[in-house]
């Protein structure tokens, strides 16, 4: 169930992208942060703790929210726009030095 | 200040753009410098392009008009500064800066450098901190301004500082129900901080207003609580915490979460600037005299990234750091707009001595944390690691216990845990947070995409 609620602004463009696999809908402004949690309930998991996180700052101060495209290449979702056809990771952990971009 | 070397300014927030206004007024080109796409900062941050409509008096409310003219400011010398947006600094040493935008490095040298980076939450941990639904409340106001979201349907406001109070009514006046506002600070502590608060009448009469508004629309407000935990499987179902000698427990789907804010110093770090602590912050802060000039001959600071005073205090310390870089180039400075400048920021840092005593740091609570809580959100490390450095004599200064327990040394640069790692290791010490020293920044000051690449030709 998503995180985030949509309370304003919901008249922009659809964008359409996929969500581990499944595909789902944002709108034209999203962050990637607010595309994956108005779809879902968190962003990754973390490789230390094994729990689920969605990000924390939305300021680009906590970096708790590096994302996973299908490609492999690691965003940081509250600072990236949602782009029509991305394909976005939330199910995987991902390794200590993944949030500086390395496979 | 030669016009070989332009000046620089980085943020473009309420400080930033005050400075490159004052610096164009004087027939200059800066280079206005910010991550953020759009110009306004934190407090006036304007949502992305791509079919936002809110107007501005939806937006920033009581503060629409500030926001409009500085918004305002920053269009209208937009084709006289070299504005770049979307790029971050995440380097200062050696007298150049090293930018990255759209996946690209750069390196500029510096003439004069304001620096105007502001700040963000400053948070302790708790049990639940990390759950999903869990946010700072700088975030949540961010989730609502700048994307039309709330981050639940019922949400709970932890923390202290007026924007506990004020993104609380955001979120009611967007139809969002605010299941409390849980304040650390005392209710006594407060009423005895109004007389104080009363040298600025106008803000004292708006933060009353929210207080009254919440309370008038059945929001319950509580004071001198402390957290227990957020509680939920996944997701946050609950918040418990301590009110005198009970417990109040409320049903919640989010958290907004803040202790106040802590100011953005990495820059000043590395460019070499001289630190002192400041007990009213509780922090590690530049040296910097009224006029924003810090240690380092060319280095200016201006706004919330020196010091806490707020965004009316950012534009005015915007201007005056400009007319200091002026100054100091041998160029013609306006001595009594400086003047004015220097009596009004006079004013403005008595009333933020009262806001502060009005909202005090709780410093009690780093004791309470549980060894097994995760003080380091980016490497899982536990409050006891921390602790224990401490206590078994390994470590008597910060970045000793950094480099021991990583604490500080994950992808966050400390932004996070710096706080809630220097109560800690004061506390197992015996000591005040003043006495471990500060936590010192290391490039680049936030991650780089490893597919980064450097600028092709070199700069005009
Ligand atoms: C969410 C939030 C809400 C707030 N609301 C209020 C309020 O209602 N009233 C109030 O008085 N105060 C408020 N504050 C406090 C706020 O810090 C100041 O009032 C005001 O925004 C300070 O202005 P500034 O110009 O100093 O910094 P900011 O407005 O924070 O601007 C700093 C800018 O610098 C940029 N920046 C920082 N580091 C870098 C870098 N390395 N590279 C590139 N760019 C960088 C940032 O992107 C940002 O745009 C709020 C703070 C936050 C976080
Ligand atoms: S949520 Fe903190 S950096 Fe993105």
């Amino acid at each position: 169930m998503a995180l985030l609620q949509r309370v304003a602004e919901q008249g922009r463009r659809v964008v359409r992208f996929t969500l581990d696999g499944r595909p789902v809908e944002a709108l034209e402004g999203d962050t990637i942060l607010t595309a994956m949690l108005t779809n879902g309930d968190h962003l990754r998991r973390s490789e230390f703790a094994d729990s689920p996180r969605a990000g924390f700052c939305l300021m680009g101060a906590c970096q708790d929210c590096w994302v996973r495209t299908e490609e492999g290449d690691r965003l940081r979702a509250c600072g990236t726009f949602i782009a029509e056809g991305m394909r976005l990771v939330s199910a995987s952990e991902w390794t200590a030095a993944g949030g500086e971009g390395q496979p | 200040m030669t016009r070989a070397l332009s000046p620089v300014i980085v943020g473009a927030g309420p400080a930033g753009i005050r400075a490159a206004e004052a610096l164009v007024a004087a027939g200059l080109r800066p280079v206005l410098i910010d991550e953020a796409a759009r110009g306004g900062g934190q407090i006036y941050r304007q949502p992305p392009d791509g079919g936002f409509t809110r107007p501005k008096t939806a937006l920033y409310g009581t503060e629409a008009a500030k926001a409009d003219a500085v918004h305002r400011a920053l269009d209208r010398i937009r084709d006289r500064v070299d504005y770049r947006p979307r790029t971050l600094v995440w380097n200062c040493e050696r007298g150049a800066l090293d930018l990255l935008c759209d996946g690209v490095t750069d390196t500029i040298p510096y003439g004069p450098l304001i620096l105007a980076t502001g700040a963000t939450d400053r948070v302790l941990p708790f049990p639940g901190w990390t759950l999903p639904g869990v946010f700072t409340l700088g975030g949540s106001q961010v989730a609502l301004k700048f994307q039309g979201c709330a981050i639940g349907r019922r949400v709970a406001f932890l923390g202290t500082g007026p924007l506990l109070y004020l993104v609380a009514c955001q979120y009611l006046k967007a139809g969002v129900e605010v299941a409390g506002v849980f304040d650390t600070t005392p209710q006594t502590v407060q009423a005895r901080a109004l007389p104080g608060m009363l040298r600025d009448p106008a803000t004292l009469a708006k933060g009353l207003a929210l207080v009254g508004w919440l309370r008038l629309h059945g929001v319950p407000v509580h004071h001198g609580i402390r957290p227990i935990a957020v509680e939920g499987e996944g997701r946050v179902r609950a918040l418990r915490v301590r009110h005198g000698a009970g417990e109040i427990a409320v049903e919640c789907d989010a958290v907004a979460f803040g202790l106040g804010l802590r100011s953005e110093t990495q820059l000043a770090d590395l460019a070499g600037c001289a630190f002192r602590f400041d007990p009213m912050d509780r922090a590690w802060l530049p040296v910097r005299d009224t006029a924003g000039r810090t240690s380092v001959p060319g280095l200016y600071i201006a706004g919330d990234g020196g010091g806490i005073a707020g965004a009316d205090a950012a534009e005015l310390a915007g201007e005056r750091a400009a007319r200091a870089a002026l100054e100091d180039a041998g160029l013609p400075v306006d001595a009594a707009r400086v003047a004015w400048l220097d009596r009004r920021l006079a004013r403005v840092a008595a009333f933020r001595r009262a806001l502060n005593a009005a909202f005090p740091f709780p410093q009690d609570w780093a004791a309470t944390i549980p060894d097994d809580l995760m003080l380091c959100r980016c490497e899982g490390v536990s409050a006891g690691t921390l602790r224990g450095v401490g206590q078994r004599g390994e470590a008597r200064e910060i970045n000793r216990a950094k480099a021991l327990t990583r604490v500080g040394m994950g992808r966050c640069q400390g932004r996070v845990c710096g706080a809630a790692a220097a109560e800690l290791l004061a506390g197992a010490l015996g000591v005040g947070p003043d006495a471990v020293g500060r936590l010192r920044a290391q490039p680049p000051i936030k991650p780089l995409p490893i597919t980064a690449t450097p600028v092709q030709e070199a700069t005009p």
